[in-house]
Formats: C-alpha cells, sequence, structure tokens
C-alpha cells in the first residue's frame, strides 16, 4: 500500500504564513529593517490605565513603539483598542501612567498641541469644504504661507491620486476616496506619528485588500510611523512590522507577524493569530532537551524537542497549526507525535484543502494540505480512517 | 376598469377645505372694492393704500418686527448654548431638571407665562428699579424666554445628529477648541440655527397673550392693534394686513423648508 502522506509547507512555513493575503517576510523590507534595528522610540506608553467608573478599558499597559514603525494593535471588539490610541492623540486622559512622545511627556498635553495625527474611522471630513479645503485645514492652523500650503496640498493630493477631486465635496466622492482624502489630510502636516483607527473597516473585501498594500507603500514613502488599530488578523500580518495584541484592555503579546504565528506566548494568541489545535495536556518528562506530554484528547504522548522554562505548570497545551500537522492512510512508527482518526469533512479551496479529522479521542483535528499536482486525485475521501502526525519541533507549547 | 376608492381623496379635500378656505376667503376680500366685508364688489387694492397711511398700523408693524428679529436673535443664541450643553456636557447634577425647565415653555399656558412674567418685571421694578416701566424692552425679554426652548429644541436634535468626531478631527489638526467649534460646528448647525431662527420670529410676530401682559403704553404690537380694531369690527383692511402676513409667514416657511431640504442633499 503506497505511502500517502502529504505534508503541509512545513519548510516554507519558515518565511511565509498562510492566511495572509500577502504576508511580508521577516526582511523582505530591507530599510525598514534597518531603519528599525536602530531606531529610536517614538511613543512610550508607560504602565497605563484608563477607567470608565469601574470599567477597566485600558488595564496597565506598557509599550514602545519605534520611529518609523508601522506598528499594529489587534483586538476584539471593546478590547480598548480606540481607547488606548484616543489617550495617544490626546482626546481621553489616562487614569493613571505616563504617555512620552518623541521623548517628551505628553500625557497632559492638548490635542492640538501634539506632534501626532489621527485618521478617524468615521473618516471625520469636514463635510461643508471641498477635498482641497480638507487637507489644508491643518496646514492653515500653523499658519504657513499660502504658497506653501497649496504646493503641501498638492504633493498630498497626488499621492493620494485624488488630484482631479481637488474641488469636489467630501459627499460627491466614494467610500474609497473619501478614505484617501482623510489619510492626505492626516498626513499633510507630517505628523510624528500618524494615528489610524480601524482606516480600512469602511471598505469592501477586495478594496481593503488593495488599500492595505497601498498603506504600507505610502507608510515607506513618506517614513512615518504608523499605529493601526484593526480587529482583523490578516490586515495586521499584511501590513505591520510588529503587532500587538490585546485582550479586555491588556496587552497579551508584542511581536512580529511571525514570531506570533510561530511563538505564540498564550493559548489566546495562539487561537487569535491563526488557525490551531489546541489540546491539554499534563507535562510527564520535563528536562532541558525535551518534553513529553500526555493529552488526554490523543492516543500517543507528545514529544517536544525542547524544555521550558515554566517548571512550575504541571498543565500545558499543545499548540499546532493545521499546515504542520500531516495526513496519512499508515501507520506511523513512531512511539509519540501521531494519532488515529476519521475524515468528519473535507474543505476545498482550490490551492489548499483542510481535513477535519475527528480523533478517536474525540477531539478535532483541522490538518491543511497543499494541493501541488493538478492531475492527482485525492487519496484520502470522506470517512477514511487516517492517521495525523507532527514533526516534534513544530509543537508549540504555552502554559497559561 | 376598477373603481378608485373615494374615500382618502375626499378626506384630503375635506381637510384642505377646513384648513385653507378661511385663509383663501380673507385673501379674497383683501382685494373688495366694498366696505363689507362678506359682500363682493368688485377687485380694488384700496385697501392695502389704505393700510399704508395708517400710521398706527404701521408703527405697530415696526415695533413688531424689532421685536421678532432682536427676540429671534436672541433666542438663537441662548437656545443653542441650552442645546450644547444638553449634548455635550453629558451626565451632570441637575441635568434633568435643566431639561425639563429648557422645554417648560413649549408646554406652559400662554396666560400662565405672561402672567408670571408681569410679576417678575414688577417686583424686580420695585426691587432693583429695572426695568422701569414696561415696553418693548419686556416683550423682548418674554419672547426671548419663550422661542428659546423651540431653538434649544431644534438645535438639540440636530447636534445630536453629528458625529463628534469631526470637531476633535479639527482639534486634532491644531485648531482649539472655540476655533474647531466655530469653523467646523457651527456651519454644520447653520440649517438648525436659520429654522430656529424664522420659527421664533414668526412665533414672536404672532404673539398676542404674552405680549399683552407684558406691554407698556408706547409698545402696541401689530397683534395687539388687530385684536383691538377687529373687536370694533372687521374691516378690509385687516384682511389686508392678514394677507401680507400670511405672504411673509409662507415665505419664512418656504426659506426654512429650503435651506433643510439642501442640507439633507448634502448629507447623502
Ligand atoms: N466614554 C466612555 N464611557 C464609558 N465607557 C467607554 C467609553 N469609551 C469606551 N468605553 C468602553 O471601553 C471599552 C473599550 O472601548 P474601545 O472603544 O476602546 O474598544 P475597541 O477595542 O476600540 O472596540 P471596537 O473594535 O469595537 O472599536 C468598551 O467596553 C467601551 O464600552
Ligand atoms: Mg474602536
Amino acid at each position: 500500500m503506497p505511502d500517502h502522506t502529504v505534508w503541509g509547507q512545513c519548510d516554507m512555513m519558515e518565511t511565509v504564513a498562510p492566511g495572509a493575503a500577502a504576508a511580508r517576510p521577516e526582511g523582505s523590507r530591507p530599510g525598514a529593517v534597518l531603519r528599525r534595528a536602530e531606531a529610536r522610540p517614538i511613543i512610550e506608553i508607560d504602565d497605563v490605565v484608563k477607567t470608565f467608573g469601574a470599567f477597566v478599558a485600558v488595564d496597565h499597559v506598557s509599550l514602545t513603539i519605534r520611529e518609523g514603525e508601522l506598528f499594529a494593535l489587534l483586538g476584539g471588539s471593546g478590547c480598548g483598542k480606540t481607547t488606548l490610541l484616543r489617550m495617544l492623540a490626546g482626546f481621553e486622559r489616562p487614569t493613571a501612567g505616563r504617555i512620552l512622545i518623541g521623548g517628551q511627556d505628553m500625557t497632559d498635553t492638548a490635542p492640538y498641541d501634539r506632534p501626532v495625527n489621527m485618521m478617524f474611522q468615521s473618516y471625520a471630513l469636514f463635510p461643508h469644504m471641498t477635498v482641497e479645503a480638507n487637507v489644508a485645514f491643518g496646514l492653515r492652523q500653523d499658519r504657513m504661507p499660502r504658497a506653501a500650503i497649496r504646493e503641501r496640498v498638492r504633493e498630498m493630493l497626488d499621492l493620494v491620486e485624488l488630484t482631479p477631486f481637488a474641488k469636489r465635496k467630501p459627499h460627491h466622492l466614494s467610500g474609497g476616496q473619501r478614505q484617501r482624502v482623510a489619510l492626505a489630510r492626516s498626513l499633510a502636516k507630517h505628523p510624528k506619528v500618524l494615528l489610524l483607527d480601524e482606516p480600512l473597516a469602511a471598505l469592501d473585501k477586495k478594496l481593503r485588500e488593495r488599500t492595505q498594500l497601498e498603506l504600507v507603500g505610502i507608510q515607506e514613502r513618506v517614513g512615518t510611523t504608523f499605529v493601526v488599530v484593526t480587529h482583523d488578523q490578516e490586515e495586521a500580518m499584511t501590513m505591520a512590522d510588529r503587532v500587538a495584541i490585546m485582550d479586555s484592555g491588556r496587552i497579551i503579546q508584542v511581536d512580529t507577524p511571525h514570531a506570533l504565528y510561530e511563538y505564540p506566548n498564550t493559548r489566546f494568541v495562539a487561537e487569535f493569530f491563526g488557525t490551531v489545535n489546541l489540546f491539554e495536556g499534563q507535562l510527564v518528562e520535563d528536562e532541558p532537551d525535551h518534553l513529553l506530554i500526555r493529552c488526554d484528547a490523543l492516543a500517543n504522548p507528545v514529544y517536544v524537542g525542547h524544555g521550558i522554562s515554566a517548571r512550575e505548570h504541571a498543565t500545558v497545551w499543545i499548540a499546532l497549526r493545521p499546515e504542520k500537522l500531516a495526513v496519512s492512510t499508515t501507520r506511523p512508527d513512531a512511539p509519540h507525535n501521531w494519532d488515529r482518526g476519521i475524515v468528519e469533512d473535507i474543505v476545498y479551496l482550490g490551492g489548499i484543502s483542510t481535513y477535519h479529522v475527528r480523533l478517536d479521542g474525540g477531539a478535532l483535528a483541522r490538518v491543511t494540505t497543499q494541493n501541488l499536482e493538478r492531475m492527482s486525485a485525492p487519496e484520502i475521501t470522506w470517512d477514511d480512517v487516517v492517521y495525523v502526525s507532527w514533526r516534534p519541533d513544530n509543537v508549540v507549547v504555552v502554559t497559561s | 376598469m376598477r373603481a378608485r376608492p373615494l374615500f382618502l381623496p375626499s378626506a384630503l379635500a375635506l381637510g384642505l377645505t377646513f384648513l385653507y378656505a378661511p385663509i383663501l376667503l380673507l385673501v379674497l376680500f383683501s382685494f373688495n372694492e366694498s366696505r363689507l366685508v362678506t359682500v363682493w364688489g368688485g377687485f380694488s387694492l384700496k385697501w392695502y393704500g389704505a393700510l399704508f397711511r395708517n400710521e398706527q398700523m404701521l408703527e405697530a408693524a415696526l415695533v413688531s418686527l424689532r421685536i421678532a428679529t432682536t427676540s429671534a436673535t436672541l433666542a438663537t443664541v441662548l437656545g443653542t448654548l441650552a442645546a450644547l450643553i444638553l449634548v455635550r456636557f453629558g451626565r451632570f447634577r441637575g441635568r434633568l431638571l435643566f431639561t425639563g425647565m429648557i422645554t417648560a415653555p413649549l408646554v406652559m399656558p400662554e396666560v400662565i407665562t405672561g402672567l408670571s412674567l408681569l410679576l417678575l418685571f414688577v417686583s424686580l421694578e420695585t426691587t432693583l428699579g429695572w426695568p422701569s416701566g414696561r415696553g418693548v424692552d419686556t416683550i423682548i425679554i418674554a419672547h426671548t424666554t419663550f422661542c428659546t426652548a423651540y431653538v434649544a429644541v431644534v438645535v438639540q436634535s440636530r447636534l445630536g445628529g453629528l458625529d463628534r468626531s469631526v470637531e476633535e478631527a479639527a482639534m486634532d489638526l491644531g485648531a482649539r477648541p472655540l476655533k474647531a467649534f466655530l469653523v467646523i460646528t457651527l456651519p454644520m448647525l447653520a440649517p438648525a440655527l436659520v429654522s430656529g431662527w424664522l420659527l421664533s420670529f414668526t412665533l414672536s410676530l404672532d404673539d398676542l397673550v404674552i405680549a399683552s401682559f407684558v406691554a407698556g403704553p408706547a409698545s402696541t404690537t401689530l397683534p395687539m392693534v388687530v385684536f383691538s380694531s377687529v373687536r370694533l369690527g372687521v374691516t378690509p383692511e385687516i384682511n389686508a394686513l392678514a394677507t401680507l402676513l400670511v405672504l411673509v409667514a409662507t415665505v419664512t416657511i418656504l426659506v426654512a423648508a429650503a435651506v433643510l431640504w439642501r442640507q439633507e442633499r448634502g448629507q447623502r
């Protein structure tokens, strides 16, 4: 009987995360990486708390955002992203903690005195002013000479490709065009930091995916630090150099998209950032060079090729990304890292297929495989008994 | 062919007749040649001529216009401030009481409003010596009081519908709060301010009861002249005056509607 083991794209996984429309591998922006390595911090959030009455919206958040970075704040609805952003812009005052912008304490500075600008989720364009006047508004407040204003407005409209619409009022523009007016207006003053609150939420899917890359392009060209709030994991992966994951007012993990995907520090991050199979288990062997974990849901023990530092945890969770699992009709020989199950469902997506395998222990495992050959008939089908296996170095162990 | 239901069109016709027939009749008889109000004696503009030679009537009209313009303007300013407090200051102690007191004049019987204002003015005069006697000033104060309520309601609903972040965006771009309000919020409120002003203007022009309470000897308003002369019998001259007033009211309403309509269109 032939061995129909189909491995996921294990080797490529070091650089490209699936699920992201156009994930940016580390180092694909040479300038950005270089810049970041030696960049000074531009925003320092130091133990900031914000409460509304008895409700804690932002809970002891500390963050450092570096110059020139495209930083994303990612989290579910109501987790406090907007509140944190509004504190950076100066519309909310922290209940406790300090906010430093460009090395200066700006915790109590009014919005109109801060060197940051914000792009609002609703765009907040001035309805009674033309596109041109909208973009010029901030420059007028600085009493810039007229000629310089005209020059800057032209440059900004060029940047967002809205020059033909300069004389229009906002309500005569499409959603995408309004979004670009808002961007041009908030960039016109060359802020040290641009804050963007769900900048793409109002656009449809196609336009959103295109605009994500456009925004990245614009950010690279102008070199401004961007802080983007989003609740869309793919969007954060596509755009950001680093991502902070928020949950109920707290920052759970801050890292590059790659590190968040491959080295999540909690179950929450593993589940929030991409798809994952999670199994609860007990540590049975805990050596510096390997771990052995027994999971109730899995028939065989799990062998992990590294130790963990947090020894006091007897209960751990193993997180397995679907593309790092393999399905096969032959029984593996190894004593660990595999289980048996029945194919319950197959989701065919063209480039990849996802097998939903009901393991003998009752848990569901999702396995993604690449459909590399056009002519190969699928060998595994519904209700087949299959073996799910994984390599020791592809297991992520989290303790909380 | 199916018979069209006749009920709705006839109800509509009846309603319109009920509402507008008296006004049409009035307009028609203002062009009457005859001195008798109810007998048609041919077309003539002579009552309009007589109206414009009636010194007392003209003077009263000027007084009324002055009162209406001033109190509408004052009410627009005060009403807007009241609306701002109601919408923007969130919850504060006594907010409910404040809301109630702002809107009370809307439902208060005019006789009560007039009487209480009269009592206020009289006791102010005896204790503070101001206002000395009653006249145009006291009518303006009285009209401003109840018109403020109308403006507050109109502006409040508009302000509540505005996106707060537009003003925040202005501040974010460097405008101080006062400037952001004047340059951004006020233009967006303009339609409400215009319709609030026009509403106050017509209410003030129209008011007889409250004005009668707080008027002095030298401050007879147009409605007061009309009312007292009608008691001696309706003349075609009054018809002519009424026709002009209807014209003013119609133009005012059309302007207000046009302003609101343009704004609605702009929002889309
Ligand atoms: N002015 C306020 N008064 C009281 N509670 C508030 C206020 N602003 C925000 N909150 C609460 O704080 C929490 C966080 O709100 P925030 O707007 O920051 O969430 P978010 O992460 O931006 O969510 P979303 O993705 O839905 O925009 C919410 O539960 C919200 O109800
Ligand atoms: Mg939000």
